[in-house]
This record gives structure tokens, C-alpha cells and sequence, in this order.
């Protein structure tokens, strides 16, 4: 065990497991405390490498990650201090190879529950290596005014409260992390402060024990007094009695042993650190205080009174002048984290996405307000699905049923299609599933797959505006724009598409209304004088008749219909409905184990 | 998590089966564990020895002196133990103040012998201490003089030059046996997280080392490693102590959590009841509770640490309160919400009962906290005292008390 400081101004350490608040506390305990350089100088996130950004007061400062210990050790060779947050289940093994790094002096370990015989194998090793443990079980420690141990001393208000950014003149131990912070606040109010305090833990066998810190403390000149709070269980306020009998200790030292309170049950209670088990006499709390006072310690009668011993024998350093007056300093303005500061509504700040579909906050999922469990309980469908993601509504059971139909009708188109085509050959490429879907549906737009918001935004114009079909038709032919929705490769006036006829039905038997679509079959009668196979094809019908649905439905504003029809979301529908056979055909190629695809020489015109 | 007894039976399998594992030598110790649910035409079938030897009974509780006190019966047959048993299972007894229940019984072969040697292993900071002696058996406190102690540091194994000291004295027939038993003792001892193992006696059986009476304690954290090892372990409650439904439940919850909740009832008709954050800080609420000397009301202890999430703590909370405020009995109670200043767990929670209230905390957004607690007070019409890290931490067992008494 060392003999004097462990920590100074220029102490930097490794941080084992990588947690940003700890960290973010201990860079903003430096920050305070007008250090030059973060206490971190890296962190160990064990598989993982690069960097962390992190506060240092205003600025954001990249702290490297390593995978190893080794690693962190070899690129960071003044870092002396390993603080490990790694679980009671790998605390031992990182801690046993931080000790073995011959650049780092202290390990601390934060995990409660780390077995006890792995624990002695760290202290075994230390002993021999002149290292120091502190922990596990602990929240470490502090030196004020240099170096803070992860979360020890809780939030930079306490710190503050405390004075813990300058060092004071007394030095305190104790086994419990809680009650270290809390005897700090005790301590800062009837003392110039703390110069170094640390919780050894709640364990056992800790890895360095109470007298080990007291021992140390004696030998640092700005230590003027020496508080330890001990707690019932196990014998190593003993060894500090030793060194008291011993005259290892010139400094005063004020001590309270917790846990007078065990003989007041009648059979073994665990209390909450795994050391505090109320065993003999020797273990008890009643022995130890006994024992601390008659060796010479300023022991207090009770818990309560411990404050007034610490004040008492504080302000005897003072007269007899050993004290030196700190000097005193305001210490800088943290900067407030920005979530910290909303959540105590001192700022606010404007958000950067609105959206207004649907809220994953809750206990469950909602679309446009509905809960998902009663769209399941409901039975809704797809269509439902779509109606309140897309239209923010629940549209009659009719319209939801229309918009599945058409989604079925449009699902696929066989594998010559250009979508599917080019799904094919890219998933034969190897590409993966959102490769080949995707180019298959980059080559939706105006040539493929993108006639139904053209028909719906055509058929709509010249119906809204009363032109006849023939003034509609040859208007179109004027300005060179072919009509959306009319014409087939193949089918023709005796033999029409066996698609539009379906939908055709359909929305006669449920839709209240079908004037656009009735407009459209006006259109195909007038064009069908012109050519056998300008017939109203798929894409016109089911463009005519979403008119249908969003007028006749009686759920949407006319300046809403022509949103709806302006933004697209028709095309929308043929993107959604495609989307599932060219999955389909990824699959299928995938299955198939079709080799890459290669286009033939023959079928290419090679010409100048 | 900590060091934990097991019982004499567990002690028992886990040195046959691992003494074999090893040393690869067999160890012919035979046991059988009566409880109230055991089938006694099963367990003879199962364990044919029990019909065909004579056989030793004794309780399996952690508590020792078992043979001074009259509760070991010696040179039974099978029938004879199940009529012990019948007699004593489930009835009270008093050992060292501690009254409950015998709930569990360890049979075995007797085992007529001479010799009674003693052997100790105790696990300490730097090492393990390990202690023999020749004369072991129920007098060994009066022969305690004969017991020699050698000290193996960490690391060490467990030697002819450092066992030397406990065996020197020994008769060279049965040195050399003992010797080795040690050693193989020894390495289970570390093998298997021992933190304590004692027998007393072992004895000599055909020449071979055969232990009589074994009492051991593992390291529960060490289970992690070791489950497959220890097989279906028990870690029963010190004697005298029977977990009342609520403290089962939350021992339920402190096994699940990463945090850690404890919560043991003293006295369900007292007046004061605690609710502590800390591990440290939870052993001074009663220990000022008794200083003040009012520790007979303090109805429990209770520990919350370690950020333990929301919903634990609240259903925490709602177990000390239900067990405050079940025996009402028209006099006032106190229930103290206390803690020091929290290092990192966030003090936004806590709920609230049909009592006078005295909450002191600090820590991460304490303001909010206790702000919410003092307004929870108003709206519900509950005395609630709330006090920030400006005041001592346990200055409100001092009014909790008076306000108790005031009443009184």
C-alpha cells in the first residue's frame, strides 16, 4: 500500500466499461476545480475502439476507446488510475489485468458482489506489487481540488455545497459510498473542508481497509484531522486501533462505528452492505467504539453527536494554530446539460422534427390516436392501417376495403415489368433484400407504375371544370400530354380488363357516389371511337374512383382532396402494393440461386 | 450478498461429491435430509443404508451444540429415527435466545469410534487460516489450547512443509492419511468459495479420514461460478428467523435487481418504520432510533440502494407501508423516509401512507423530489416533514419520536 498521495492535479485515469454520466461528472469535477487536463484520459469499452465525445466545461472533447486494457494502458502511459465499472462478474479478471499494467498504480472498483476469494487474489497481488484497491462495493473517493473517482460526491451542486473543488484540511474514510457523501456535507459544515476522502466499500475483505487510508493520511502534511466511520462486521477498525496504540497516528483522529443498533435484533439480520452481519462481541459496533476510544480516538456517543466531536476537535486545530486558512475562490459556472435544464423548466428549446401519425411514447404504440391493441381487438385491416397513417382517420370499413382491393390488384405485375425486372437481375446479383427492392422501385415515376395520380389529378381537372370528354380529350392532344388511365398494351373494347372490372363493381355496390369514375367511362366511350385498345385501364380506374372515395365518403374538405390528390398519395399506393412482389421476386431469385444476370449479345444493337 | 450457512446436509454432499472430483479417492459418508414433505418409504428406497445400518439423527438448522442440548439421538434403526423425528419436527425450541421451529433433520450412519480430531478453515483478508486439532468432539472450547493454527496466504497452496505444524504430534500410522485429507479439504475449501468450513469431529474409519459433524458457509456472490458446482443449494435464514410474506417478497425482488432492497421486520406492532436509502446510511436511522430509546418501536430495517429502478422502488415502498399500517391501533405512527445524499440514484419517487411522514434526502434532483413529496403532503392531507441535505440526517428520528409520543 502506497504511504502518501494517490492523487494530485495531473492525475488521469482509465475508465473501464464506458458510462457517460460517471465520466460527464468526473470531467465536470475537473472542470470546477480549474484543472488544465480531463481525468480521463481514456476509456476500455471491451470489442470497441475510437472515441467518446464529451463535455470539459463548454467544449466537447474526444476521449479515445480502446479494446483492451493493454491497449488503453500503452497509449495512455501517465494514467495511473484504473477505475473499473465492469460487472460483479468480470470486475475481478479486468481489475486483476489493470493491476498487472505496470503504468497503473490504483484500481477501483465499483461492483457490489464481486466473490470474495477473487477479491483476495486482487488484494494478494496489490500487496505484493505495492498497488492500491479501493472497492469494490465503493463509489471511490475524492481529493478535493484534484481528482474525483466516478460518481463519487453525487451532483455538481453537492460538490459545490461541500467545497470539494479546493481542498480543505481533514481527511476522511469510511466504508459506506452513501454516507462518505453525506459526512462530506456534515463535515463542510463545521470544517475548512475535506482534503481527501475515500469508501473503501461495504465488502468483506476490502481492498485496502480503513487503517490503510488512515495511515496514509497521517502522512500527508495538508491532512490536519483524520474522521472514519466504520460499520459493524468484521475486525478492521481493529488494525486502526492497533496503529492508534501503536502511535502511528499524530494526527487526531475523530471516528463513529454504525450498527449499535444490531443488538436489538435477536438473530442475525444481513444488512445492506455484504461486511455489516452482526457477529461476537469483537464485530459488534458497541465493541469497536470502545475499543477506537480507548486507544485514543475522539469517539462521539452517538451518531448524532458525531458532528459536534468533528467541530470540537477541528476547532482545537485552530487555536492552537495548525489550521491554514484556505484560500477561498468562486469556483466556474458549469454549463447545464441541456436535458437537465429543460427537465427543471429553466430553458426550453425548439424542437427540430414535428410529427403528427402516430406516438411510440406511451405504453403502446398509436396511430393518428388509435391504441394499437384496439386496432387489433377492432379487427382492423391494412387498409384501416393506411386510412390512419395516411389520412390521420378511420374511414368507413367500405373504403378500407377499397383500398385493399386495390393494393391486391397492384401487388404484382409478373417479372417483365421494369420494377420486377430490375429487381430480378439485382437480386441475382447478390445483393440483399433492400437492394433489390429498392431498384426495382426506383423505377416507379412517370413511365411505370406512376399513371394512377396523374389520372386522379386529369380526370378530377377537366370533370371539376365541366369539360365534356371530347373538349377534354382533344384539349390533351393539344398540349401533347398523353391521357393518363386510357389504353393497353393488349386488351381492348371486346375484351377489357378483368382488374377494372372488379373495382368497377365494387364501388358500384358500396360507393354512394361514382361520378368521376362514370366521367372516366365517358372519357374510354369517346376515346374507343378512336382506337380499339384506348380502354380505361387499371391505373384510371382505380385513379377515378379514389376521387369517388375522398368526395363521396363526406370525410375530407374539398382543400383537402386536393392536397391529397397534389402530394401524390396515390402513387403511393402502387409503390406500398408493388412493394410486395418485388420482395416476392428477390425471394424467388434468392431461392431459385439464379447466377448473375448477363445480358446476351444478340438482343444488343451495336451501332455508331 | 455475503457469506452464507448451509446446512450440515448440503456441507456434506458437496464434500462427497467434489472430494471424489478431486482427489479421486471415494469418501463413504452416507446422509439423508428429513423434512416435513418427505416421503419416508421413498427416501429408504432411495437410500437403502437407512434400513440397513444403524443410524444417527440430529437437526439441520445452523445452529450448533446439538449434542449438549440433547437433540441428538445416537444408535437408532429407521423406525426409531422417523418416531425422532415425527416427535420434533415442527416443534419450538430455544437455542442461544433464538426460538423456532425444527424444520429440517440429517440422518446417518453411526459410527462407533475413538479418535475425534478437529478441523477449521476460516477464510480472512490475506489468506486462509486453518486449524487442527486431536482432540476434538464436544469439549473442544475446554480444549482449546490444543488447537494449532497455521496461516496460508493467498495464493499458497496448502503443503507438507506449512501442514506440518497442525500434524507433528500425530501417530505415524495416521499421518500420513490426515495429511492428505487436509490437502484435499482444503482444495475444495477454495474450489467451491468456502468462506468457512469446520468438522467436529472427523473421525478414522478402517484408517481412512471420515468426517462426523460438518458445518459450512459459502460466498453467495460467488454463485455466478460456482451454480454448477453447488448444484441445488439452499441458503436458509439463521435460525430464529422465519421471512414473513412481505420480507419473502422483497428478498424475491432483491434477487432479481441489480440494486439492492432489504427489508426485515422487528417488531410489527411498533410505531416507527423506516424507509432508507443507503446501505450506510439505513444501519444509522436505527441505530439513532435506539440511541434515542425508542428502539422496541421500531417496527423494521429497511435498505433501498444502488439506483434501483421506478416501479421496485414503488412496489418497495408499498410493502413497508402495508406492514406499517397493518396492526392500526389508534395511536400515532411515524414512518421515516431518510437517506443521505445520494451519489447517483435520482430522487424523484416515493409514495405515501395513513401516518405522519418524515422524509430527509439529498442527492441528483433532490429539489424536485422532495418539492413533490411536500406537495403530495398537502393533497393528501398527510403530515408530511420533508427536510433537504441542510439538515442533519437524522434529526427526524428525533421528531418522528416525539411526535409518537406526544399522543402516547
Amino acid at each position: 500500500m502506497a504511504t502518501g498521495q494517490l492523487f494530485s492535479r495531473t492525475t488521469q485515469a482509465l475508465f473501464y466499461n464506458y458510462k457517460q454520466l460517471p465520466i460527464q461528472r468526473m470531467l465536470d469535477f475537473d472542470f470546477l476545480c480549474g484543472r488544465e487536463t480531463p481525468s480521463v484520459a481514456g476509456i476500455i469499452n471491451p470489442g470497441s475502439e475510437g472515441f467518446q465525445k464529451l463535455f470539459f466545461g463548454q467544449e466537447e472533447i474526444a476521449i479515445p476507446v480502446h479494446a483492451t486494457i493493454e491497449a488503453a494502458s500503452a497509449a495512455h502511459p501517465t494514467a495511473d488510475v484504473f477505475i473499473n465499472f465492469a460487472s460483479f462478474r468480470s470486475a475481478a479478471a479486468s481489475s486483476m489485468s489493470a493491476l498487472k499494467q505496470p503504468t497503473i498504480r490504483v484500481v477501483a472498483i465499483i461492483a457490489e458482489g464481486v466473490p470474495e476469494s477473487d477479491a483476495k487474489q486482487l488484494i494478494a497481488y496489490a500487496r505484493a506489487n505495492n498497488k492500491v484497491v479501493i472497492g469494490p462495493a465503493t463509489v471511490g473517493g475524492i481529493q478535493a481540488g484534484a481528482f474525483k473517482i466516478g460518481d463519487t460526491a453525487g451532483t455538481i451542486d453537492n460538490i459545490i455545497h461541500c467545497k470539494l473543488y479546493r481542498p480543505g484540511s481533514v481527511g476522511f474514510v469510511s466504508k459506506s459510498g452513501g454516507m462518505s457523501n453525506e459526512l462530506y456535507n456534515s463535515i463542510a459544515r463545521v470544517t475548512d473542508g475535506i482534503y481527501e476522502g475515500i469508501a473503501i466499500g461495504g465488502d468483506v475483505f476490502p481492498g485496502s481497509t480503513l487503517s490503510d487510508h488512515v495511515l496514509r493520511f497521517n502522512n500527508i502534511p495538508q491532512v490536519k484531522m483524520i474522521v472514519v466511520l466504520g460499520e459493524l462486521g468484521g475486525r478492521d477498525e481493529y488494525s486502526l486501533v492497533e496503529a492508534l496504540k501503536q502511535g502511528k497516528v499524530t494526527k487526531p483522529v475523530v471516528a463513529w462505528v454504525s450498527g449499535t443498533c444490531a443488538t436489538l435484533f435477536k438473530s442475525e439480520v444481513q444488512f445492506g452492505h455484504a461486511g455489516a452481519k452482526s457477529g461476537g462481541d469483537m464485530e459488534s459496533a458497541q465493541g469497536k467504539n470502545q475499543a477506537l476510544r480507548e486507544a485514543g480516538a475522539v469517539v462521539p456517543t452517538s451518531y448524532e453527536a458525531f458532528e459536534t466531536s468533528i467541530k470540537e476537535t477541528f476547532d482545537k486545530l485552530i487555536e492552537a494554530g495548525k489550521i491554514t486558512p484556505v484560500k477561498e475562490f468562486t469556483p466556474p459556472q458549469i454549463p447545464e446539460d441541456l436535458s437537465f435544464a429543460i427537465k427543471s423548466g429553466k430553458v426550453r428549446a425548439p424542437t427540430h422534427i414535428i410529427s403528427t401519425i402516430s406516438d411510440d411514447r406511451g405504453e403502446e404504440p398509436c396511430y393518428a390516436g388509435v391504441p394499437m391493441s384496439s386496432i387489433i381487438e377492432k379487427g382492423f385491416g391494412v387498409g384501416d392501417v393506411i386510412s390512419l397513417l395516411w389520412f390521420k382517420r378511420s374511414l368507413p370499413r367500405y373504403c378500407t376495403q377499397f383500398i385493399e382491393i386495390c393494393i391486391m390488384l397492384c401487388a404484382d405485375h409478373g417479372p417483365c415489368v421494369s420494377g420486377a425486372h430490375n429487381t430480378i437481375v439485382t437480386a441475382r446479383a447478390g445483393k440483399d433484400l433492400v437492394s433489390s427492392l429498392v431498384s426495382g422501385l426506383l423505377t416507379i415515376g412517370p413511365r411505370f407504375g406512376g399513371a394512377i395520380d396523374d389520372a386522379a389529378r386529369y380526370f378530377k381537372d377537366a370533370h371539376d371544370r365541366g369539360l365534356t370528354p371530347y373538349e377534354f380529350v382533344e384539349g390533351m392532344k393539344k398540349k401533347g400530354i398523353r391521357v393518363a388511365g386510357i389504353g393497353h398494351r393488349i386488351k381492348n373494347r371486346d375484351n377489357k380488363d378483368k382488374r377494372v372490372e372488379l373495382l368497377q363493381k365494387f364501388a358500384r355496390t358500396h360507393f354512394p357516389s361514382v361520378k368521376y369514375m362514370e366521367y372516366a367511362v365517358q372519357v374510354e366511350t369517346y376515346t374507343l371511337t378512336k382506337a380499339n385498345n384506348l380502354v380505361l385501364n387499371v391505373d384510371g380506374a382505380i385513379g377515378s374512383l379514389f376521387l369517388d372515395l375522398l368526395a363521396g365518403s363526406g370525410m375530407f374538405t374539398k382543400q383537402e382532396i386536393d392536397e391529397i390528390v397534389e402530394i401524390g398519395y396515390l402513387n403511393g399506393l402502387f409503390v406500398l402494393a408493388r412493394s410486395i412482389g418485388l420482395i416476392g421476386h428477390t425471394f424467388d431469385q434468392k431461392r431459385l440461386k439464379q447466377p448473375l444476370y448477363r445480358h446476351p449479345w444478340e438482343d444488343v444493337l451495336y451501332t455508331k | 450478498m455475503a457469506r452464507k450457512k448451509i446446512r450440515e446436509y448440503d456441507s456434506k454432499r458437496l464434500l462427497k461429491e467434489h472430494f471424489k472430483r478431486i482427489s479421486g479417492q471415494e469418501l463413504p459418508i452416507k446422509s439423508a435430509q428429513i423434512i416435513e414433505s418427505t416421503d419416508i418409504n421413498e427416501l429408504v428406497e432411495k437410500e437403502p443404508w437407512l434400513s440397513s445400518s444403524k443410524l444417527v439423527v440430529k437437526p439441520d438448522m445452523l445452529f450448533g451444540k446439538r449434542g449438549k442440548s440433547g437433540l441428538v439421538a445416537l444408535n437408532l434403526d429407521f423406525a426409531e429415527v422417523a418416531g425422532f423425528v415425527k416427535e420434533r419436527l415442527g416443534k419450538e425450541v430455544e437455542m442461544g435466545g433464538c426460538k423456532g421451529p425444527i424444520t429440517t433433520f440429517i440422518v446417518e450412519p453411526f459410527i462407533p469410534h475413538n479418535e475425534e480430531y478437529y478441523l477449521n478453515i476460516v477464510s480472512e483478508r490475506l489468506g486462509n487460516s486453518i486449524s487442527f486439532s486431536e482432540c476434538g468432539g464436544i469439549d473442544i472450547e475446554e480444549n482449546w489450547d490444543k488447537v494449532k493454527t497455521v496461516f496460508i496466504p493467498t495464493g499458497d497452496s496448502l503443503t507438507s512443509e506449512n501442514v506440518s505444524a497442525l500434524i507433528a504430534t500425530l501417530p505415524l500410522e495416521v499421518k500420513g492419511e490426515i495429511e492428505e485429507f487436509l490437502k484435499v479439504i482444503f482444495n475444495i475449501f477454495q474450489d467451491l468459495d468456502f468462506t468457512f468450513l469446520e468438522m467436529n469431529p472427523f473421525t478414522l474409519v478402517n484408517g481412512k479420514p471420515y468426517p462426523l459433524d460438518m458445518r459450512g458457509e459459502l460466498d453467495d456472490t460467488a454463485a455466478f461460478k460456482n451454480f454448477k458446482k453447488w448444484g441445488n443449494i439452499e441458503f436458509p435464514l439463521p435460525f430464529g428467523r422465519v421471512m414473513s410474506s412481505t420480507e419473502s417478497f422483497i428478498h424475491g425482488l432483491d434477487e432479481k435487481t441489480s440494486a439492492s432492497l432489504k427489508f426485515t421486520v422487528l417488531n410489527p406492532m411498533g410505531r416507527i418504520w423506516t424507509m432508507v436509502a443507503g446501505g450506510g446510511a439505513s444501519v444509522i436511522y436505527a441505530d439513532t432510533v435506539g440511541d434515542l430509546g425508542y428502539a422496541p418501536e421500531l417496527g423494521n430495517y429497511a435498505e433501498y440502494s444502488g439506483a434501483p429502478k421506478e416501479d421496485e422502488v414503488l412496489q418497495y415502498a408499498r410493502v413497508v407501508i402495508d406492514c406499517a399500517t397493518a396492526n392500526p391501533d389508534g395511536q400515532k405512527r411515524a414512518l421515516v423516509i431518510g437517506g443521505g445524499i445520494a451519489n447517483f440514484t435520482d430522487e424523484q419517487k416515493l409514495k405515501e401512507a395513513n401516518m405522519h411522514i418524515y422524509v430527509r434526502r439529498g442527492g441528483p434532483n433532490y429539489q424536485r423530489g422532495l418539492a413533490k413529496m411536500r406537495a403530495l403532503g398537502e393533497e393528501i392531507g398527510i403530515p408530511i416533514e420533508v427536510y433537504g441535505p441542510e439538515a442533519t440526517m437524522t434529526g427526524i428520528c428525533k421528531q418522528a419520536i416525539q411526535c409518537i409520543t406526544a399522543s402516547a
